[in-house]
């Protein structure tokens, strides 16, 4: 045949099978197993669960190992998965102030009640390659240790910092507007877009465009005046009511990291002095992107606290449109497959353009030059 | 390949992969779609086993409309056999275990990224279009509130003030493919990318011409019949490209040709991009 374009057929069931030998590897080194990537990669169990919008530790580490690690390929693995499940029920609203904490740390006050708890973070470790990790020896072994609900404190002695700055008025009150939540994966997006709307779309967006338009609003575009009020992460209940029953039940705990920013409102609009929020919540730990998540919210809010809106992390049009990256990851990849016929109609208009630009550009008789300037006598 | 037999569909999948309520949700949007002509229908797309920008917008729109009887034929860039067309096909057979082909005369539904077969097309077909971006404006201008608004004042004189400036600039205007066009004397469309070539077949075609985007979460519509006309001046007429070459296998005059590079000095041979045509033109007995 005259090219390549017979065949596809095989060559795609040719690069599936090169797919399947390069996600093993070298056989020679044991089987990754689903339970491992779980336990010991649980942070990007946490990140694929997340930005995939499902809570199934399982299928996230199965989905990883499925993208030999590429996260944003098992995110989408988690989407189209999600995709196809029945919705059998809405939860009620998950109660973070409630939660079983196993992190929180406030940066506005130095003490409060419940205090400060700093879990398990790689905050204040030194980033020093640990070279005792690479032998993969096993270690003397920590216990294991998950907190449940009943073992740790009780959870109404750690109040959201948030409910503490609330009691002053201080805080601007966040009222439920009622009516139905928005459902980003059931109604195509309009805009202006509700804050909920945005709140989800957020808490699906991808880690890495948030923490850059995060860290834009700190360096100006759109400054927010933010302090981390309070970031908490632990387990809260997921708490149903079945219609036959007409009373809650709890059907789990999930692991939450939420974050609220306060960020200084000087009033207008008729509103009064006062800190305004931002608000971050990522399943499972996930400090940075929740981080990102509530700079970014306080920023979107520009529209609605009579800011300008000139900053491209408080547009709204900007901000979700974008910020998907099973969406992005399609379309950025889509200029992989052919394009043959659209550059073969670009190639045609060019050479048309380029004869019509050479044709003026002929140089001119040498009777027509344009006189050398006289040089100064 | 003439047409395949049914084949069994996937275990534990709906018919066409989407459930029925989704489907209903496309057939709503696709229903809207064809009562106002050229009109980008906002609809709920979903989430598919295939990336955005893939074609997840014709998938979700061919889902909706296939039924057990349909022969689906699926291309990219006019050919059966481009790597993308065979895995879209490949899914349908899988999901639906519909019927497929590589005639267009033999398709009931003919799904494509980027080209309008040659062959004419026949009442009772349905085409349907993969569209990247469908907004004809965007280029114009970027948000989606604004752009809307313009398409419901009719407000098009941006376009014709982009195009002016191309002949103004460059001596003609300068759209290669996705060249705008307006749909019953009212709604600016995006043909999606098929090159300005195609634009005139989408004209009072008698197949139904459904166009989804998927990312975009937009569907619009020609219904049979349709006007459609290539947006132009009086006196610079909607014009397009000519080869002075020939297809070198079936010696078309009438088709679009792909430049393929046979060497690297220079040497190059022009064949169909269609390749049904292309065959079906060798097997009448056509030479180069």
């Amino acid at each position: 045949m005259y090219v390549a374009v017979k065949g596809g057929e095989a060559a795609i069931d040719a690069a599936h099978q090169l797919l399947a030998e390069a996600r093993r590897g070298d056989p020679g080194v044991p089987e990754l197993s689903c339970a491992q990537i779980d336990q010991q990669l649980a942070l990007a169990v946490d990140r694929v669960m997340a930005e995939g919008a499902l809570y199934d530790r399982g299928l996230a580490a199965l989905a990883i190992k499925q993208a030999r690690g590429d996260l944003i390929e098992a995110i989408f693995l988690l989407r189209a998965y999600r995709t196809t499940l029945p919705r059998l029920a809405v939860s009620e609203p998950v109660d973070t102030a409630a939660m079983t904490i196993e992190r929180r740390i406030s940066a506005t006050f130095k003490d409060l009640p419940g205090g400060q708890v700093l879990g398990p973070t790689f905050d204040y470790t030194h980033r020093l390659l640990d070279m005792g990790l690479a032998d993969d020896a096993p270690r003397g072994e920590a216990a294991a240790r998950r907190p449940s609900r009943a073992s740790e404190a009780d959870a109404g002695s750690m109040p959201r910092v948030t409910d503490i700055l609330s009691d002053e008025a201080l805080l601007e009150t966040e009222r439920d507007p009622g009516g139905p939540i928005s459902d980003l994966t059931r109604d195509p997006p309009s805009y202006p877009a509700p804050r909920d709307a945005r709140l989800q779309a957020l808490a699906r967006g991808d880690e890495g465009f948030l923490l850059a338009l995060g860290y834009a609003t700190q360096r100006g575009y759109g400054w927010t005046h933010p302090f981390a009020a309070e970031i908490r992460m632990g387990w809260a209940a997921v708490e149903i009511v079945p219609e036959e029953l007409g009373f809650g039940v709890e059907i789990g705990d999930i692991q939450l990291t939420e974050c609220q920013m306060v960020n200084q409102f000087k009033g207008g609009d008729g509103k009064p002095p006062q800190f305004t929020r931002g608000y971050g919540l990522t399943f499972g730990h996930g400090e940075r992107k929740a981080m990102s998540m509530a700079l970014v919210d306080r920023a979107l809010r520009a529209h609605e606290l009579g800011e300008t809106t000139d900053a491209p992390t408080r547009d709204q049009e900007f901000v979700l449109s974008h910020c998907d990256n099973v969406e992005a990851s399609g379309f950025t990849q889509h200029l992989k497959l052919p394009h043959y016929v659209d550059f073969q109609a670009e190639l045609n208009l060019i050479r048309t353009l380029r004869a019509d630009f050479d044709r003026n550009a002929a140089p001119p008789d040498a009777a027509e030059a344009p006189a050398e300037p006289e040089t100064a006598a | 390949m003439t047409v395949t037999p049914p084949s069994e569909t996937l275990a534990g999948y709906s018919f066409a992969y989407l459930d029925e309520q989704t489907k209903r949700m496309i057939r709503r949007a696709l229903l809207k779609a064809v009562a106002i002509p050229g009109y980008q229908v906002p609809f709920a797309s979903r989430e598919m086993p295939l990336p955005y920008g893939w074609g997840t917008g014709g998938i979700q729109v061919t889902a909706a409309v296939i039924g057990r009887d349909d022969v689906l034929k699926v291309i990219d860039q006019g050919s059966d056999d481009t790597t993308n067309a065979v895995s879209i096909r490949k899914f349908f057979a899988r999901t639906a275990g519909v019927r497929t082909t590589d005639r267009t005369t033999e398709a009931t539904v003919i799904q494509t990224r980027h080209r309008v077969p040659e062959t004419k097309l026949q009442a009772g077909q349905i085409m349907v279009y993969q569209v990247p971006i469908p907004e004809p404006l965007r280029w114009l201008e970027a948000r989606e509130t604004e752009t809307r608004k313009m398409h419901a004042l009719a407000d098009y004189g941006g376009m014709y003030v982009k195009l002016y400036e191309d002949i103004a600039h460059a001596g003609r205007i300068t759209t290669a493919y996705d060249y705008p066009v307006m749909v019953n004397h009212r709604y600016l469309m995006r043909p999606s990318p098929i090159p300005r070539f195609d634009n005139p077949k989408l004209d009072r075609s008698p197949a139904l011409q459904l166009f989804g985007a998927g990312r975009e979460k937009r569907i619009y519509a020609l219904p049979p019949y349709t006007p459609v006309k290539s947006l132009d001046f009086a006196d610079h007429p909607f014009s397009i490209e000519r080869w002075d070459e020939r297809c070198a296998i079936c010696g078309a005059g009438d088709s679009f040709l792909d430049e393929i590079v046979t060497d690297d000095r220079g040497g190059r041979r022009f064949v169909c991009s269609d390749t049904d045509y292309c065959s079906g033109r060798v097997a009448a007995g056509h030479r180069a």
